[in-house]
């Protein structure tokens, strides 16, 4: 029997697990956000589409023997995964929103959502992913491996998606703190026109925010199907999406930090529900529910979210 | 006073003519030989939708705030409609019901109104708990708040032994027999209540008070500055149209028989949002035809197979690109839209080699600006 | 600039061309096919979309047998589907099209109870038979005496299990771990603790999961922290996968044990060798020597690259079976209108007739209640093998 301390750790650790993906998923709805306030809401089936491109690619790699699981082949699909959704999260901003900068708001989340219709049916199609589940083949060698620190479990895999989720925070970060581009970004978050008068040229910056946050979703979805279980379908990033956007106003939207603390504690809200949820009678079958119950509280209480500034309106 | 007179008359014909069509329905709907069942169904639903829409059209289009829940109202007022006349179908009708057993008129109308205030009461109370806290503040929280509302509201739902759980609510089984939903939605209440909805969202946005609510749409800030309580008018409205959803999920509930969480998903509240925002945001006109279109298209789109909901998903993308203000902006249908209309008019070739050239001038322009 | 007032136009235009294609719709249909259709719907998109595909893929091998043998009566037998997304209300409607505009005499489907559920009064309705495959839940059939189905109802699958792990593998505790957002899941968890206290056994630990659930280490390490002697865990393929993984990764090393959702080759896929020697129940045993067995196996996988078939297609295979045979026994009507009402009544009563069918998952008869009574097996995974352990009879199951 885990000493209870050590039950408690454990529950983090599993909860940081399961909020890495959330905080990268969430990174790229806030950061697409703070540029041009639309809800992404295609964002998830982007996190799809970066499943498929690794399941697939790593099938590839099986069938033609180019390599054998190695860290080379994990840096090869993220990498593929991170572009590909990149590119197509360009496409998408390009075609579907770009046009519609001027236009309301909301008629934005409209083409947002159309577009998350096309690409989860589309997906769909027997001549493209198809229904049935896919299982990604292993990519770093080695089946399972797991170390016990202190009676606390750690998984491999779940590590090398935390620690990576931890590289790309921290390069985001610096670009978006310390280069050009970044303080072109920011500038943008602020004030689009501002911004052009300034000479920044923002439909640049624009699409490469969008770049930046795909390819997030891309390297989420990569390490999501890779490393994690899980059997995917052309649907999976509905409920992740939702949750990752949840997690990014948690944190404060249109900030980086925030969302990625927001995404970690949607997963240890998560995981800390199913552990002690019984013990304040909480009944079975109620944890998405207590888990939401929680953030919607700590939006309550933090309206700005955990990070967010403080409201200040031009009057 | 003889205004009055004539509102009397209007609303006496407006019944006259729906309780008309009314039996023309019900007709088509019992006949079996007329093979009219299916398009019955689909205007029902569509009928259904449209008076959801227009109740969300308060909050999203008139007041400007930012619901994602609304399948959540909807869904609290099919479950609480469907308790009602299932627990207490013997004291209301003063027996069980059989399936298919016809009551009378005037009780089973009775019974109906009540559900749907039943209903719409227990919607628009949660709606008040809800929207209080999320809706004193600015922004997008109203969004999340309704969002995680709605994923509680499905979870509640699925977890309800009562009324069925994850399998849905049709009644209960008292041995074998089933003590059911009765039928009393007919296509007179649901034409009759989404036509009050209509014309009470008109008038709504003619008075006083929907010019505070389009004033918070515009400008919070300077709307508060004129001495407008905003808290409490986007409450109002959010409550009232947490009511109108409640009743108009009596309304489905009692015409489907049935309910599931998987009515009143969150990717229900999805579609709600995009009837009101592709039909116009703020336009009642727009919602109606929003939620018509969105409820008529994937049926027309069946022949195409498994490309259907490709082609409809491109079809909502494209219709926004075209008409990025919604297909009616802010506008009503009315007589000064009608003259707007008739003014200039060109023939069809005219207009489509028009829209094209702008449309190609648009994109031409974004171009040498970008 | 032009493009406001044609926006305008247009937005007349486009429900005025959605109203017209649907009265299009309605008309087109309305005219009497004077083949023998069947009509059929699933969830082809959505989450579910997987289970309605295989479904699909298993009516349409029975037809296309069927129509090669020169098909019922000397006529060719149509089917036609619609994809209600998984969606209740839109299960409704695509029966009603189906039935109405369509002209079905029968009806194929769902593999959601709660979809199911919705679609069947429009069939006993308008009383036009309905098959369906793999609902589970008892109240499906309960709507009327036009509603069948070919599976096993919830309490009797979840009971061979609880039976399964007393008896043979001789668990005194157990511990569950249910898809709480299933209809089915939660049927069979239910059944399975019932029976399992009746038989003396004690359930130690009950976790769940929800529609899109990607992580289920809390639930997992609760289990294994009440150290039970197996774990039921009543879900689908497309999860139980990672479950297993995540089990044998939290050194959970007990016997997983789960019902016919388990049954499809993407398990093994899914859960790399982690589910070696868990049982689960299903209809059939893949290995089955019988030639009806082989020969639908063996066709199947040349139709789908190799694939088994899962639960669902073997299921589909046989409702579709059983409603051909209904077809031959009822016979040809005489007036030859195989849409009228009097012939769909002979073809109802054909079909709850049906007894000792030959099918692919058992010897299928339907009982008083509609519901197929079949012995269910026991398999266990060795490898992406499924080896046959024992069949459990209904009269088995303490209830």
């Amino acid at each position: 029997m885990q000493h209870p301390f050590e039950h408690f750790l454990q529950q983090i650790v599993f909860g940081l697990q399961a909020g890495s993906t959330y905080a990268l998923i969430a990174l790229g709805y806030t950061m697409v956000y703070g540029v041009l306030r639309l809800i992404n809401f295609a964002h998830g089936d982007v996190y799809m589409v970066g499943m498929y491109i690794t399941v697939l690619s790593v099938r590839a790699i099986y069938l033609h023997h180019w390599i054998s699981p190695s860290w080379e082949m994990l840096c090869i699909v993220l990498l593929l995964s991170m572009i590909g959704c990149g590119l197509l999260g360009v496409i998408i901003e390009r075609l579907a929103y770009r046009p519609l900068r001027k236009a309301p708001r909301l008629a934005a989340l409209i083409t947002a959502i159309g577009v998350s219709l096309l690409l989860e049916n589309t997906g769909n199609l027997d001549s493209v992913f198809g229904s049935s589940p896919l299982t990604c083949k292993d990519v770093l060698p080695g089946g399972h491996t797991d170390f016990n620190i202190g009676g606390v479990l750690i998984e491999r895999n779940y590590l090398v998606i935390f620690v990576a989720t931890i590289v790309l925070l921290a390069i985001l970060w610096f670009v978006v703190s310390k280069t050009r581009l970044g303080r072109a970004m920011r500038a943008v978050s602020q004030d689009v026109d501002a911004a052009s008068l300034m000479g920044v040229n923002t439909n640049k910056v624009i699409s490469f925010t969008f770049f930046v946050g795909s390819a997030l979703a891309g390297a989420a979805g990569c390490l999501f199907a890779s490393m994690t279980p899980n059997s995917i379908n052309p649907y999976i990033g509905i409920l992740p999406g939702v949750k990752a956007f949840v997690a990014a106003v948690l944190g404060g939207i249109g900030n980086i930090p925030g969302a990625a603390v927001g995404g970690f504690l949607m997963g240890l809200a998560e995981s800390l529900v199913v552990a002690y949820g019984p013990l304040i009678h909480l009944g079975n079958g109620y944890n998405d529910a207590a888990a939401f119950a929680i953030l919607i509280l700590i939006l309550l209480f933090r309206p700005t979210g955990l990070f967010g500034r403080g409201i200040t309106e031009k009057v | 006073m003889k205004r009055t007179l004539v509102n009397i008359l209007i609303v006496a014909a407006t019944v006259a003519i729906v309780f008309g069509l009314d039996k023309v329905v019900s007709r088509l709907q019992n006949d079996p030989s007329l093979h009219a069942g299916y398009p019955v169904r689909i205007l029902m639903l569509a009928l259904i939708a449209v008076i959801a829409a227009v109740s969300l059209n308060l909050v999203n289009g008139f007041t400007g705030q930012f619901s994602m829940g609304h399948a959540a109202f909807y869904g609290i007022g099919a479950y609480t409609g469907a308790a009602l006349t299932v627990f207490a179908q013997k004291q209301l009708f003063g027996h069980i019901l059989a399936i298919g057993e016809e009551t009378g008129w005037w009780l089973s109308s009775g019974v109906l109104l009540l559900a749907m205030l039943v209903g719409g009461l227990a919607a628009a109370l949660t709606g008040f708990v809800v929207g209080l806290p999320s809706l004193k503040l600015r922004g997008d929280y109203l969004a999340i708040m309704t969002v995680g509302f709605n994923m509680i509201v499905v979870v509640i739902a699925n977890n309800l032994k009562e009324m069925g759980g994850a399998a849905g609510f049709n009644g209960v089984y008292v041995g074998d027999t089933l003590i059911g939903i009765p039928p009393l939605t007919t296509f007179f209440w649901v034409a009759l209540v989404a036509i009050a909805v209509v014309v009470l969202s008109i008038n709504l946005r003619r008075s006083v008070h929907g010019l505070a609510f389009e004033s918070i749409r515009e400008d919070e800030i300077a709307a508060e500055a004129m001495g407008i309580p905003t808290t409490r008018y986007k409450v109002t409205a959010f409550v009232l149209a947490a009511f109108i959803a409640g009743a108009a999920g009596a309304l489905y509930v009692h015409f489907d028989l049935r309910v599931s969480p998987a009515d009143i998903d969150f990717i229900v509240s999805i579609n709600f949002v995009v009837m009101v925002v592709l039909g116009g945001l703020g336009s009642v006109s727009g919602a109606v035809i929003g939620a018509i279109l969105l409820t008529v298209l994937p049926e027309a789109l069946r022949m195409n197979g498994s490309y259907r909901l490709v082609i409809y998903s491109i079809m909502l993308i494209v219709l926004m690109l075209v008409r990025p203000q919604g297909i009616f902006g802010r506008d009503e249908i009315g007589r000064a839209w009608m003259l707007k209309q008739v003014q200039g008019t060109k023939t069809l070739p005219a207009r489509i080699s028009g829209w094209t050239a702008s449309l190609f001038d648009r994109f031409a322009h974004r171009r040498l600006s970008s | 600039m032009n493009l406001s007032r044609t926006g305008k136009w247009m937005s007349v235009a486009l429900p005025a061309v959605a109203a017209a294609l649907l009265i299009a719709g309605c008309h087109g249909g309305a005219t009497k096919s004077s083949g023998i259709l069947i009509g059929e719907y699933g969830a082809l998109s959505g989450d579910t979309a997987t289970f309605g595909t295989s479904t699909d893929k298993g009516v349409r091998m029975a037809i296309d047998e069927v129509n090669s043998k020169g098909g019922v009566g000397g006529k060719k037998v149509q089917v036609k589907v619609y994809d209600d997304q998984g969606l209740p209300p839109q299960a409704k409607t695509v029966v009603t099209k189906l039935i109405e505009q369509d002209g079905a005499i029968a009806v194929l489907g769902e593999v959601a109870s709660t979809n199911s559920m919705a679609a069947a009064p429009e069939c006993q309705k308008s009383k036009v038979p309905m098959i369906t495959p793999a609902s589970t839940n008892v109240a499906v059939t309960k709507t009327g005496d036009y509603i069948f189905r070919t599976c096993f109802i919830d309490p009797f699958q979840g009971g061979v299990m609880a039976s399964f792990a007393t008896k043979s593998l001789h668990a005194k505790t157990a511990a569950v771990l249910t898809d709480v957002s299933q209809d089915y899941s939660k049927g069979l968890a239910a059944a399975f603790k019932n029976t399992f206290t009746r038989l003396g056994g004690k359930i130690v630990a009950e976790e769940s999961y929800e529609k899109g659930a990607a992580d289920y280490h809390a639930q997992l390490s609760s289990i294994q922290a009440a150290k039970p002697d197996v774990v039921f865990v009543p879900g689908y393929y497309n999860n139980v996968g990672a479950i297993g993984r995540t089990a044998r990764s939290l050194g959970l090393t007990v016997p997983l044990l789960g019902g016919d959702g388990w049954d499809s080759d993407k398990l093994f896929e899914a859960a790399q060798g982690s589910l070696e020697g868990c049982y689960f129940s299903n209809h059939y045993s893949i290995e089955n020597k019988d030639p009806r067995v082989q020969e639908f196996v063996a066709a199947y996988r040349k139709q789908n690259g190799g694939e088994s078939p899962d639960a669902m297609a073997a299921l589909a295979y046989d409702a579709t079976k059983i409603l051909i045979a209904a077809f031959d026994k009822a016979g040809s009507p005489a007036d030859g209108d195989y849409s009228s009402e009097e012939y769909r009544a002979k073809l109802r009563d054909a079909i709850a007739a049906t007894k000792d069918f030959k099918g692919v998952t058992g010897d299928i008869t339907l009982g008083p209640d509609r519901d197929a009574i079949k012995p269910a097996v026991v398999l266990q995974i060795h490898g992406s093998e499924r080896r046959f352990v024992a069949t459990v009879n209904p009269k088995d199951i303490p209830l």
